[in-house]
């Protein structure tokens, strides 16, 4: 056995039996890691520490919270103006929502111009987009919780999509609420399944991660690490980035959470849910609304479902709908416009989702509906066929030292 | 060695049954056990012994509402005027989305009696309140999505695919309805 890299004997002694010493210094102090990464790689560590945070605060909450429809809605209250600190664990808890959602989204978008889905990295891709799902499930849930009005109309107008299947709709819709209407039955299952869902979350990151460590990341230029020149050890390089990244992520986080703590929120979730009034425009939150905008482009319930659900469908596939081999969007340069028209659209979407669901919204919410479900289906697998991409260079390094740098004479100059 | 071979045959279409069968056991074992942890979430026994509601309907003059609780949603009670009833029953159902006569809806033609839910996505529906917006149609309106019902509680107009609905409910007196 080859002698061991650590000194102290504690350690020494416990990784003889645990390599779970050798594990992290493997990981996350030699990992080799593509040397030419760009700030937007920062965004998977940032998902974890939103993650970690979420679930922090989660706990805390959880301390004080009751899940009763007389108590719920005064327990929260109570929290922001009785429990020591409480306001702050709150719109830590609330904005770090909304922060865990931009994070991600920036994330899945920095796959998609980069590539980061394409072989061999299809399960990394799949495993994400269901970190995804899961988050929406945990957030719709979560935001039931305080027991306001758009608590209330959000988790009725939600559940009843599922009415919306053909023949065991209805049963359904009773069997999710535990009753006739959403009531204390469906409060406390949304509570329980709040709680349980983030750690479900970690064990899929786990799984996110393990196949992440596989290959390693991608990279801005999309090619494969030729070798060692190609690298730089994980730590002290890109811990070092991801804390600074973190710093800057935290400046914002603290800016919402300290001076605009309700800006992403809505005010009719300050009003105690009234199962008799409907508010006058029920809107779901902000991270929902490109979904939600899809959801009532459809004219037909069913179909406003399905295409609700195929909006996150088609990502799941969407490893084997893209046919080009180029990972990059920096050599693809017709897919690199599309890229930016599809940003775009899901921004749109998102503003359409907000709006009344009437005139001219009603009809852009089809024309981009429309365009999402092209750019996936259509846009991607034919493009290839006519696009002529750019030529990639022969290693990572190449384009930073010029020349024709092969790896080899990498190799040899890295010796000198 | 033929014989040997086919009672090699023999053997292995038996474990092969052996295998199934106790997979489908397994299976089957697994989803009665299954049964009780889903079948936990549909409504309780209590939530069920609630699914009545009386009402006394005496006071309710002409023109007048009433919400009441069913089953924790809404019902709407309304006492129709001779015109309301009258344009209740005389409207062609020709272009209706979900045809109906109003005689099929209301037993009682006086008082109508609807689950307050919008068929649509579930939101309460306004019109019960003397000042609310009542639609196009002069029945109820659901602010939502801009579903418009009639007096007899028919969708006119707008997103949702049926009729409000009628709860099953009966007469004890002249007066007073059970729901449920």
């Amino acid at each position: 056995m080859s002698k061991s890299k650590f000194k102290n004997p504690v350690v020494k002694w416990i990784d003889h039996r645990l390599p779970v010493f050798s594990f992290m210094d493997h990981e996350l102090n030699h990992y080799p890691t593509p040397k030419n990464l760009n700030y937007f790689w920062n965004f998977g560590s940032l998902a974890g520490f939103a993650l970690v945070t979420m679930i922090i605060t989660g706990i805390v909450l959880s301390m004080n919270y009751t899940a009763h429809v007389d108590y719920a809605f005064d327990s929260v209250e109570r929290i922001m103006r009785d429990v020591n600190h409480g306001w702050l664990i709150r719109y830590i808890h609330m904005n770090g929502a909304s922060f865990f959602f931009i994070v991600v989204y920036i994330h899945i978008f920095r796959g998609l111009y980069y590539g980061s889905y394409k072989a061999p990295r299809e399960l990394l891709w799949i495993l994400g987009v269901l970190i995804l799902l899961l988050m929406m499930a945990t957030a719709f849930m979560g935001y039931v919780l305080p027991w306001g009005q758009m608590s209330f109309w959000g988790a009725t107008v939600i559940t009843n999509l599922f009415s919306a299947i053909p023949f065991v709709g209805e049963n359904i819709v009773t069997w999710l609420w535990g009753g006739f209407s959403v009531d204390n039955s469906t409060l406390n299952r949304f509570f329980s399944l709040h709680f349980v869902l983030p750690f479900v979350i970690v064990g899929v990151v786990i799984l996110h991660l393990v196949a992440l460590h596989r290959f390693g990341s991608n990279n801005p230029i999309g090619i494969d690490i030729k070798g060692t020149q190609d690298t730089v050890p994980f730590s002290p390089y890109y811990t070092i980035k991801d804390l600074f990244g973190l710093s800057v992520f935290l400046s914002f986080f603290a800016a919402a959470v300290f001076f605009f703590p309700n800006f992403m929120g809505h005010p009719d979730n300050y009003i105690e849910a009234n199962p008799m009034v409907t508010p006058a425009h029920i809107v779901p939150e902000w991270y929902f609304l490109p979904f939600y905008a899809i959801l009532r482009a459809i004219p037909d319930k069913l179909g406003g479902v399905l295409f609700m659900f195929g909006a996150i469908a088609v990502l799941f596939i969407l490893p084997w709908l893209d046919r080009s081999s180029v990972r990059s969007s920096q050599f693809r340069p017709i897919y690199k416009i599309f890229f930016w028209i599809l940003l775009l659209d899901c921004i749109l979407l998102g503003y359409l989702g907000a709006m009344p669901a009437e005139g001219l919204y009603v009809i852009l919410s089809r024309i981009a509906t429309a365009y999402y479900f092209f750019h996936f289906l259509i846009l991607f697998p034919l493009l290839p066929y006519i696009e002529k991409t750019k030529p990639l260079p022969l290693s990572i390094s190449e384009p930073i030292l010029g020349g024709a740098a092969t790896a080899a004479a990498m190799a040899t100059r890295e010796k000198k | 060695m033929p014989k040997n071979s086919k009672s090699k045959n023999n053997n292995e279409g038996k474990r092969d049954f052996l295998i199934i069968s106790t997979y489908a056991m397994a299976g089957i074992g697994a989803a009665s056990v299954a049964w009780p942890l889903i079948d936990q979430m549909n409504p309780a026994a209590d939530t069920l012994a609630l699914a009545s509601t009386e009402v006394d309907l005496s006071s309710l003059e002409e023109g007048q509402a009433i919400t009441v609780t069913w089953r924790g949603k809404p019902v709407f009670v309304r006492h129709r005027t001779p015109e309301e009833i009258k344009l209740a029953k005389e409207v062609s159902l020709d272009d209706m989305r979900h045809p109906e006569t109003d005689e099929e809806r209301v037993p009682n033609e006086k008082f109508i009696v609807l689950v307050g839910v919008c068929t649509h996505l579930g939101c309460v529906p306004l019109g019960q309140k003397s000042g609310d917006v009542k639609g196009q149609y002069g029945g109820w309106f659901c602010p939502c999505h801009g579903s418009h019902y009639d007096h007899s509680g028919r969708i006119r107009k707008g997103p949702a695919p049926t009729n409000l609905e009628v709860p099953s409910y009966k007469f004890l007196s002249d007066n007073v309805i059970k729901i449920g």
